[in-house]
């Protein structure tokens, strides 16, 4: 029973996962960039949520809601202001820019905030556990978190299915030229995108924020674990997204559980790998890898 | 009319200059060791495994376009893979370090078809991963020393004059190999078919190239490569480290370095070295503000000048020290049947 | 005032000169066609109309004032409606969703899904169908249709025969025909001369980046039709 307890904490650690996923997987669809300063800024995110509790005193409500609506606009500044202009046909620009970014924004946390680890209350809601049987609880934290990831995605879907501006999305992504030529206007659709990317994981480092420490070392590890989701889901697939960051969280929980806690970490990618070597085009990709 | 003859030529009289030139300078870099300090020597050592690490680098990047952040896999590996020939199996350091970097190589070549399989900014990332990897492995296994490493002791069993000057000559032997060995390739058939990929891959295909192949070849010398840093760095230091060895900041040095001094030229990886070696003996005492500043750089480098400074001197004074271009140099026409018909000799079309 | 004008128009790709001072001038209502081969410099034409690309010197007036400051992404509010080359439309995107996004940079006025329906009934059982999936007389209908969608002033139409079967293509010149009966302002570029000068009030033809003849079609006559498309 153990395991099934392990498992479904997986999935639920799949629900952060996914959170920190669908930000990138929306800003590769619209402009077909990889932001790797994509974890650095969710845990920006999460010391700017830090700074609005100890510096001004807002509950942890409101300063998660400012914050995101901070990263937000952040995200479209950073995307208008400099992402606009290395964008092309060429890969290495925005690897090495974004990669500097992410230098960037982890040392000025440190030199801001120190190295050291921190933690973001939310009160308590953090360790309420529910029961489901004699043997199986789960904590309501995490339960929101995955719930969450749920909506967001969810939203996100309906946002871009359903909307005039998400037509514009799609078609920026499908075309950027004749997106032009209908009165769209790409450079700000890829500002909008990046901010809703940042907006959204934002929300995704306010919460691991709240469900454990956090340095300003850890970004590179939240990017990782969003990559390897979205590509064992499948590029373009939101919801694949979700199922490949639940595979990942699953394989992480399971590993650490069989192995050690040193081991979990690396099952999980030496399951990424594997689905990369078997899969590469993911479980549900609606586009297929080149 | 007869068509002129061409051949196709690549060295110029100041190429022979700066052969003579470079000739000089390695020859005294190679005695410094007779009256050097020790702390020099060491320093010097950091100073050419930069520079090799950079050739690497932007031999992956900037020659066959592929950007990886996560060669310090290799560089790592090859740190233990000196401890594991010189330690366990206990074969000579020196002859241990080249072995180190065959390890690494061949550790790359099943990782490679796998994160072919990605492309651009996911390929980047999936280096990493696989960095990662490498990583945990090596800090959870005992027999590795696990997250504490091991000490090299093989090195540290030299007399102590050997080992230092040893390091020193090793460390700029791997250096001058390194430009060495991104030359010769540039102007080999492998060299024009990464041309070739990097300017349009699907017509390089489309003309008999065989892509992955050229991207394997090349993926396998920069695992080599960096294989040998790694182990040079070793023996210098003496310890290894997995958090040290495979740490994300080999990448980020190798990165800046190439940023600044220029992506896809052997001159830029030289020029950036030089500066961001200056900057580091100046600034490294500041640590996170030394880190910050080198993101700020490479940022504004990479959005305003992508080409690096070896990049913006080589377009306005039309200079490359390294004759690695390929020109189609006209020969004299036997006889022009009219004035308008005569050709020159001397470079017409340049093709880089 | 006239809808369109050209006035010794300079456009560059690069270091390759596409147009040479090319000027002319389109009257409301009409129907003008610019015929040439290849690399005549038509395509660049309307591009720059729909300001995809800069005219290097020269102005382009649209109802009598320039359009240089205006981006592209702007020109469709002002009027102007390019149908590209090669239709492309948006593949992930449904036969009614392009039509509806055709719609969102444009006008008011009487072309809607409905109209455009009318006047192109193929699309009608399509409405649901992603776009990747129409055959190429089908897209180019849809390409035409999310033109007008932007009620727009001035129809910009980009080699609409091209890659279509005969029969294609006379549907489409079928429905051009009730599209100049409707008034609106058609710039037409054409490789295939027959079907275009069925319709046309006048041409231009293009050579090298330069009209090498223009008139009236009735005025013009085959033979120096020939000569001037092929420079002879």
């Amino acid at each position: 029973m153990d395991w099934v307890n392990v498992g479904l904490q997986g999935i639920l650690l799949g629900g952060l996962y996914a959170l920190f996923a669908t930000g990138l997987s929306l800003v590769f669809g619209v402009m077909r960039m990889v932001n790797l300063a994509h974890g650095d800024l969710g845990i920006l995110a999460a010391f700017v949520a830090l700074f609005l509790v100890q510096s001004l005193h807002l509950g942890f409500i409101w300063s998660g809601l400012l914050t995101i609506v901070i990263m937000f606009v952040v995200g479209y500044l950073l995307q208008r202001g400099l992402l606009n202009f290395v964008l092309g046909d060429d890969d290495a620009r925005p690897v090495v820019v974004t990669f500097g970014l992410m230098i960037i924004i982890q040392n000025g946390l440190i030199m801001w905030f120190s190295a050291d680890s921190q933690g973001l209350d939310a009160g308590k809601i953090e360790n309420i556990s529910i029961r489901i049987t004699d043997k199986l609880s789960i904590g309501w934290f995490p339960l929101l978190v995955f719930v969450t990831s749920i909506v967001v995605i969810a939203l996100l879907q309906q946002f871009l299915n359903r909307t005039k501006l998400g037509r514009a999305f799609r078609a920026t992504s499908d075309d950027r030229e004749a997106a032009e030529l209908m009165g769209i206007n790409n450079r700000h659709i890829y500002g909008l995108a990046m901010a809703i990317a940042l907006a959204i994981v934002a929300l995704a480092g306010i919460m691991l924020a709240a469900r454990t420490t956090f340095d300003p070392t850890q970004g590179p590890l939240r990017l990782i674990y969003a990559f390897e989701a979205v590509i064992m889901g499948g590029m373009g697939s939101m919801w694949g997204t979700l199922i490949g960051a639940i595979v990942l969280g699953v394989s992480q929980t399971l590993g650490s559980q069989a192995f050690g806690s040193g081991w979990g970490i690396l099952v999980g990618h030496l399951v990424f790998l594997t689905v990369l070597a078997v899969r590469p085009s993911g479980f549900f990709a609606k586009t297929v890898a080149a | 009319m007869n068509a002129p003859d061409f051949r196709v030529a690549r060295s110029t009289r100041m190429h022979r200059y700066v052969l003579v030139v470079g000739v000089l300078i390695v020859a005294v870099l190679a005695i410094f060791p007779l009256w050097a300090q020790v702390s020099f020597l060491r320093t010097m050592v950091t100073f050419f495994t930069l520079l090799a690490l950079a050739q690497m680098w932007n031999l992956l990047g900037g020659y066959a376009g592929l950007i990886s952040v996560g060669q310090q896999a290799y560089l790592g590996l090859g740190a233990y893979g000196l401890w594991l020939i010189g330690d366990v199996i206990g074969l000579h350091p020196f002859v241990a370090v080249i072995l180190a970097g065959v390890l690494a190589a061949a550790v790359a070549l099943p990782v490679a078809p796998l994160i072919f399989r990605l492309r651009g900014g996911y390929f980047a990332i999936g280096t990493w991963v696989v960095a990662e990897v490498v990583r945990l492995v090596v800090s959870n296994i005992q027999a590795t020393g696990g997250g504490s490493g091991k000490t090299v002791i093989s090195a540290a069993r030299l007399p102590i004059d050997t080992r230092i000057n040893g390091t020193y000559l090793l460390a700029l032997f791997v250096a001058v190999g390194s430009i060495l060995l991104v030359y010769f390739l540039l102007r080999s058939r492998l060299g024009l078919a990464l041309t070739a990929i990097r300017d349009n891959q699907l017509a390089a295909q489309s003309s008999g190239v065989n892509v992955f192949r050229a991207k394997l070849y090349v993926y396998l010398i920069s695992a080599f490569g960096c294989g040998v840093v790694g182990a040079v760095v070793a023996m210098n230091l003496l310890r290894i480290q997995p958090a040290a060895a495979f740490s994300i900041n080999w990448t980020a040095y190798a990165l800046f370095i190439v940023v600044i001094g220029g992506l896809g030229t052997i001159e830029g990886p030289i020029i950036g070295t030089v500066i961001y070696f200056t900057l580091l003996q100046s600034l490294s005492q500041y640590g996170t503000t030394y880190m910050l500043l080198l993101g700020v750089i490479a940022v504004v480098m990479a959005t305003k000048a992508p080409r690096g400074i070896w990049g913006f001197i080589a377009k306005r004074w039309d200079v490359h020290l390294f004759p690695v271009r390929r020109r189609l140099a006209l020969e004299e026409p036997p006889k022009p049947e009219s004035p308008a018909a005569a050709g020159t000799s001397g470079p017409v079309a340049e093709a880089s | 005032m006239s809808v369109l004008e050209f006035q010794e128009v300079d456009v560059f790709y690069g270091d390759f000169q596409a147009l040479f001072k090319v000027s002319f001038k389109v009257e409301e209502g009409q129907t003008f066609a610019c015929i040439g081969a290849n690399g005549g410099g038509k395509s660049t034409l309307l591009r720059t109309i729909a300001g995809l690309q800069r005219p290097a010197s020269g102005q382009v007036l649209f109802q009598g004032e320039p359009v240089e400051k205006h981006p592209a992404h702007d020109r469709v509010g002002m009027g102007i409606a390019l149908v590209p080359e090669g239709r492309r439309v948006f593949p992930s995107l449904t036969v009614f969703e392009n039509l509806q996004i055709g719609a969102y940079g444009g006008r008011k006025g009487d072309w809607n899904t409905d109209s455009v329906m009318e006047l192109f009934p193929l699309l009608k059982p399509l409405v649901k169908r992603q776009a990747s999936s129409l055959s190429g007389g089908e897209q180019q209908a849809l390409a035409i249709g999310r033109a007008l969608m932007s009620n727009p002033q001035i129809l910009l139409l980009d080699e609409v025969s091209l890659g279509l079967a005969p029969v294609v293509i006379k549907r489409i010149y079928e429905a051009m025909v009730l599209l100049v009966g409707t008034g609106t302002t058609i710039l037409v570029v054409e490789q295939d001369v027959q079907h275009v000068l069925t319709v046309a009030d006048y041409v231009a033809c293009f050579l090298e980046g330069r009209i090498s003849l223009e008139g009236k079609p009735s005025d013009l006559s085959s033979e120096a039709i020939t000569a001037a498309y092929f420079g002879m």
